[in-house]
């Protein structure tokens, strides 16, 4: 008797699961703890805010879509184990890392079980190492860097340029990238100075900049390194319009800079502070779940689980070893998925277009000054 | 030429503070036979004592005033009773040692009660420039010069001028018969290392507006001021006032027209050779001792 209840309790179960239909598996890794642990969470709420939102209205095809969280604790190493285990269980799309290097050490174990990665890195080697699966949600180096140059040569109509940049992975990518489209567009470039992570004295630097008297001048360094030559580069007195990236603009280098940090300005990939209306409207949504002001990382996580509704929806099916093929080439309207927030296509190599926002610092402050569009 | 009038007024800046810096080290030197490897973090600790002064509500100039006689009394008088007084009998090496262990607890220390993110630092001389024979030259670099000359022509007058300054300079000559004719030794030992710690929280408060405060700032520094000192001559402060002036010149112009990435090399191939070919330094004289 008693056995035959549980019978009859477990068929009742199965049953009612059978009526939603068999639920999309997501795993997300993401930097949930230690050093990364603000980009981790914000990723982290976005995508619960995503699925929360898309299964209210009745899932992807009718299914609705459920997430495992794993914590990859800011480590590579972590990472990789996490990401191991997780693909262990065959989710539908893997979610996550955030931090380029975690993407990196995972994206073979993602690759080889044939499974899509959609992350948050912005290393520009990441999509070119040859991998079919991987898939970013913000812009690579390869993806911001013509936009600077275009913005450099069209509004700053820069016929000079100065280039500084560090000396690492980041820095080098980057330069080598901005170099070649100044040089396309026809901008010279007079000065193209390496500096060294850390340094902290930029007085040469800035004297050579000074003495190569250019039209703009670029900057790409970290954020404090960001700080000093803003600094020094007042203290000299140059005048020449300064144009980075999100390094040279953010809020850490505006404390920091002082007052040396006005007139900056920066492209910006994702912001919250972009004049889109839903943006806005994404930013009120989650500032009323999580109580705060999410990053730009709230807005690629939130991103990577509408890249995933829309794709399937392209599909008709849920089909995970056609998800990487169908995503290659895609363009995602937002006016036909709203979540998407932004018009995005996506390349062969898994970058993304998208438009972006220039950012200047006016009396301390980050202004969204112009909307820069999508480059095709 | 222009661009070289910029460098050689940047590089006289910094190197005004490598001076400073260079000077105390001298001094430490002079007097009680320490080669205090913690320099360059005695350099960073001031500036953070002066922002915790100013996060507990005190206005900046008060934030100074505190930061300098916190570090004379951190850096001075500490300094000298709790690890230079129980490591000296032990000689030179294991005090040298001994400072090397003291720079990495500072370090870690400003890392684990502050961040080991920078902090931005304000400035005493206010941005803007002046016109010199042409050339526009940054307030800032001309506040820094000015200070750091007035506290060397102070201490110079100190030294050679005054009687406290001939008890020091006995007191490093020759401590045995200084002590016979009367001269406090002790005291006067006591008095270089508050000399140092003051002369440390001043270039702090120069540096730091450029360089912002950072637990790891005072590598750079320490380093700088060690070449400096020696490459000017290790037993004389003029030596080490001009060490320092070369080694912030050099700095400069190294990083100007050889590359970024040699420039840390330059005043050390320069110290190699100083080392080889004038072992007592630019302006330092062989065995005797002075301050």
């Amino acid at each position: 008797m008693k056995s035959t209840l549980v019978v009859g309790a477990l068929l009742t179960v199965m049953t009612a699961t059978g009526a939603f239909g068999q639920a999309i598996k997501l795993a997300n890794v993401a930097e949930l703890s230690g050093g990364g642990a603000t980009v981790g969470t914000n990723w982290k709420n976005g995508i619960d805010l995503a699925i929360e939102e898309i299964n209210a209205k009745g899932g992807v095809l009718g299914r609705k879509l459920e997430v495992s969280h794993a914590d990859s604790q800011s480590n590579p190493g972590v990472a990789r184990a996490q990401v191991q285990k997780a693909l262990d269980a065959e989710p539908y799309v893997l979610l996550g890392p955030g931090y380029s290097g975690s993407v990196k050490v995972t994206a073979p174990l993602a690759a080889e079980a044939g499974i899509a990665q959609i992350m948050g890195g912005e290393a520009a080697e990441l999509t070119q190492a040859g991998n079919k699966f991987l898939f970013r949600t913000s812009f690579g180096q390869q993806s911001s860097m013509p936009k600077v140059a275009k913005y450099i040569h069209d509004e700053m109509k820069a016929k000079t340029v100065a280039v500084v940049w560090v000396n690492n992975d980041f820095g080098r990518g980057g330069r080598d990238v901005i170099v070649k489209e100044l040089d396309r567009l026809g901008s010279k470039v007079v000065a193209d100075l390496s500096t060294e992570a850390g340094q902290a004295d930029f007085a040469a630097d800035v004297g050579k900049i000074k003495a190569a008297n250019p039209d703009a001048v670029f900057v790409y360094l970290n954020e404090e390194e960001s700080a000093r030559i803003l600094k020094e580069l007042k203290r000299q007195g140059v005048t020449a319009p300064l144009m980075g990236e999100t390094t040279l603009i953010g809020q850490k280098v505006i404390e920091l800079a002082g007052d040396a940090a006005n007139g900056a300005r920066g492209h910006v990939g994702l912001t919250t502070d972009a004049p889109v209306d839903l943006v806005k409207a994404f930013r009120e949504k989650f500032s009323k779940k999580y109580n705060y002001v999410p990053d730009h990382n709230g807005l690629k996580g939130y991103l990577a689980v509408y890249m995933v509704k829309a794709t399937t929806e392209k599909m008709g099916k849920v089909d995970p070893k056609k998800f990487a093929d169908t995503l290659h080439g895609l363009t995602i309207k937002a006016a036909d998925e709203p979540g998407i927030l932004m018009d995005v296509t996506f390349s062969d190599t898994g970058d993304i277009d998208r438009q972006s926002f220039l950012v200047e610092v006016v009396e301390g402050k980050q202004v969204v000054k112009q909307v820069l569009p999508k480059v095709k | 030429m222009s661009n070289l009038f910029d460098l050689l007024v940047a590089g006289l800046a910094t190197g005004a503070i490598y001076a400073l810096v260079a000077v105390g080290f001298t001094l430490l030197w002079q007097t009680s036979q320490t080669i205090n490897f913690a320099q360059g973090e005695f350099v960073m600790l001031p500036a953070f004592l002066m922002l915790a002064a100013m996060q507990v509500g005190a206005p900046f100039w008060l934030a100074i005033i505190l930061g300098i006689l916190l570090s004379m009394i951190l850096l001075g008088l500490a300094f000298k009773l709790l690890l230079v007084d129980p490591m000296m009998r032990h000689g030179v090496l294991p005090l040298a040692i001994a400072t090397m262990a003291l720079a990495i607890g500072i370090k870690e220390a400003v890392k684990q009660f502050f961040s080991a993110e920078a902090s931005p630092f304000p400035s005493i001389v206010p941005t803007g420039e002046v016109a010199i024979l042409g050339h526009a030259v940054s307030l800032q670099s001309i506040g820094v010069l000015v200070v750091a000359i007035l506290a060397v022509l102070g201490l110079t007058t100190l030294l050679n001028r005054t009687s406290l300054g001939h008890q020091m300079q006995a007191a490093a000559q020759n401590p045995t018969v200084a002590r016979i004719i009367g001269v406090p030794v002790e005291r006067m030992i006591l008095l270089t290392f508050l000399i140092n710690a003051f002369l440390v929280a001043l270039a702090s408060l120069l540096i730091t507006p450029i360089y912002l405060a950072k637990f790891s700032s005072g590598e750079v520094l320490g380093q700088a001021a060690f070449i400096a000192a020696i490459v000017g001559g290790f037993n004389q402060v003029r030596g080490a006032i001009a060490g320092g002036l070369l080694i912030g010149v050099l700095d400069n112009l190294a990083a100007a027209y050889v590359s970024t990435q040699y420039r840390a090399a330059v005043p050390m191939m320069f110290l190699i050779a100083v080392i080889l070919f004038r072992p007592q330094g630019l302006l330092g004289r062989a065995e005797e001792r002075t301050v």
